[in-house]
């Protein structure tokens, strides 16, 4: 059963990182401009260099052609060259994602503690003022754009991981509220507590196995929501990540950079849902 | 409606009044430049004082609010027709259709949503008048956001077509069109209502955020988006708190939507 349910979603995967990655070329293809080359300006170059530049561009304009040649250089590693930057594309990501991963892991720890420690202390201590402090707390951070928090965070003088915290915390903090709150009042967690087990008993033994599933699907979409945040906080953070490197290219409409990022993010993201959803199901089969 | 949703829709009601009065509110303009008075603080002549161009700050967020609040609406009912049709109608043929639309919101909620606005705005020119960098920033918008709601209205949409009255609908000789015009649709109003209150402060933030980015409205029109860039220069807050005003109307107002939504839920579900 488990077994079918990873290969479903390595299959699902495999298509939508083929689908967007089509779709991307897709657009690339469509876009203003795609068959006009910077360098076919340049007054040195003669006649013929100009029109090799064009035979070189007529043959993307079949947008299958131009989709299957792309994927054959991205089987065989290549992932083209960054028009705005003069790079290859795999340094330009080789040298930036640990960057990004760095920040993403600690604003995705940062947040996820903050969230569980007040989203448990507001469901077990069930105090009208605290839940309610919470609640506005999570739902002002909820009202701000993403780039205000990065300037914010630039403002004060703070970590960039600090803005990812804040961003994604509220999501975080409003979920597992409602949800360790709901767990609180099932009835075997008020018969356990009428026994006299201790608080971290009932917390560790009946509390967190029965939302775990759940709290790893929010998870799974925390991390899209961090890569999400990670491209303001790094443009105006000046954090040379991942999330820089595409408003960069946004800007410079450097396309293949921006596919590569398109297909990269795309695949992160599925993989991050896939073993949240995976993990949780292993959770579930134990406790059947 | 308890008391903070009535103060909401005051709150709403006031700030739509007043960006809808601009031009006499603020008769002076949003690009006009008093050279005279550059970066200016508040006075009588400029309520807000000026921006770094001389351009009274009052005017820019007034318009500015009347360019935000009047299109991301317009987007959220973009996306929620296109979710509505793409949705709703797969649900309702089910089968392969439903699963299609299924595998299309994954491959769209698999993308990060500011990735992949800011990668369909960067296929855009970014060299474009300010009205069509408005009409394209919105319409990418709704045009992008539909996946979610989309999920949601197939959901529902499944669920009504194995319910009684469609049923009895349908053994009664009504089919096809009609049959999702007259039974199906009217049926999923509450749920299509919530999706398009859902998407308004949803959008109201992303043009924020692409604004700040330098990907959205462009100048001289004023959007909240690009009236939250003058926070970048900023050394201090207590430095010059007025140019926060635009930052506070615009949590105020998304916070008003949200205390709002919460009662579209109410009904939808």
């Amino acid at each position: 059963m488990l077994r079918n349910r990873i290969a479903g979603h390595i299959l699902a995967l495999v298509a939508t990182v083929l689908l967007g990655g089509l779709l991307s070329a897709t657009l690339v293809r469509l876009a203003p401009g795609f068959d006009v080359d910077e360098q076919q300006l340049d007054p040195h170059l003669s006649s013929a260099s100009v029109e090799a530049l064009r035979a070189a561009r007529v043959q993307d304009h079949n947008i299958l052609r131009f989709y299957v040649s792309y994927m054959n250089r991205l089987a065989h590693g290549d992932l083209g060259t960054s028009l705005s930057l003069s790079q290859p594309v795999r340094t330009l990501l080789r040298d930036r994602a640990p960057t990004t991963v760095r920040l993403l892991l600690l604003g995705l720890a940062m947040a996820w503690a903050a969230a569980l420690s007040l989203a448990l202390s507001a469901a077990r201590l069930r105090l009208a003022g605290y839940d309610a402090a919470g609640t506005l707390l999570s739902g002002t951070l909820l009202c701000l754009p993403a780039a205000v928090l990065a300037l914010l965070s630039v403002l004060w003088n703070v970590p960039g991981s600090l803005a990812i915290a804040l961003i994604v915390f509220p999501h975080v903090y409003r979920y597992a509220r409602n949800l360790l709150a709901k767990s609180y009042t099932l009835p075997h967690i008020v018969t356990a507590r009428a026994k006299g087990l201790s608080e971290a008993r009932i917390l560790f033994w009946h509390v967190l196995p029965g939302v775990a599933p759940q709290l790893l699907a929010i998870g799974g979409v925390s991390i899209s929501m961090a890569i999400g945040a990670a491209i303001p906080v790094e443009a105006l953070c000046g954090v040379a990540g991942i999330g820089q490197l595409a408003w960069q290219a946004a800007l410079a409409r450097d396309l293949p950079l921006l596919v590569n990022l398109t297909v990269l993010v795309t695949l992160v993201t599925l993989l991050a849902n896939s073993g949240a959803d995976v993990i949780g199901q292993m959770i579930r089969g134990q406790e059947l | 409606m308890n008391l903070w949703q009535k103060l909401a829709c005051a709150f709403l009601v006031v700030v739509v009044c007043a960006a809808a009065g601009a031009n006499w509110l603020a008769p002076i303009g949003y690009a006009k430049q008093d050279r005279e008075a550059i970066s200016a603080e508040p006075s009588r002549a400029h309520w807000l004082g000026t921006d770094e161009l001389g351009r009274d700050r009052f005017a820019r967020v007034l318009y500015g609010t009347r360019i935000s609040l009047l299109l991301a609406p317009a987007a959220a009912l973009l996306s929620t027709l296109m979710a509505a049709l793409i949705g709703g109608l797969s649900g309702y043929l089910g089968g392969i259709w439903a699963k299609g639309a299924m595998a299309m919101t994954d491959l769209f909620m698999s993308l990060p949503w500011l990735f992949l606005l800011i990668t369909a705005r960067a296929l855009m020119p970014l060299n474009v008048s300010p009205l069509f960098s408005v009409v394209v920033t919105f319409l990418l918008l709704g045009l992008l956001g539909w996946s979610t709601a989309a999920r949601v209205l197939c959901t529902a949409a499944g669920s009504l077509r194995s319910s009684d009255f469609v049923r009895q609908a349908r053994a009664s000789g009504v089919r096809g069109a009609r049959l999702f015009w007259i039974h199906v649709l009217p049926n999923m109003k509450p749920v299509l209502y919530a999706q398009f209150w859902i998407s308004i402060p949803v959008f109201i933030l992303t043009e924020a955020n692409l604004g700040v980015l330098g990907l959205g409205v462009s100048e001289p029109m004023p959007s909240w988006g690009s009236l939250l860039r003058e926070l970048e220069g900023l050394v201090s807050l207590g430095e010059e708190p007025w140019k926060f005003v635009s930052l506070a109307l615009l949590v105020v107002v998304v916070m008003s939507f949200q205390l709002l939504l919460s009662r579209q839920e109410e009904i939808a579900f």
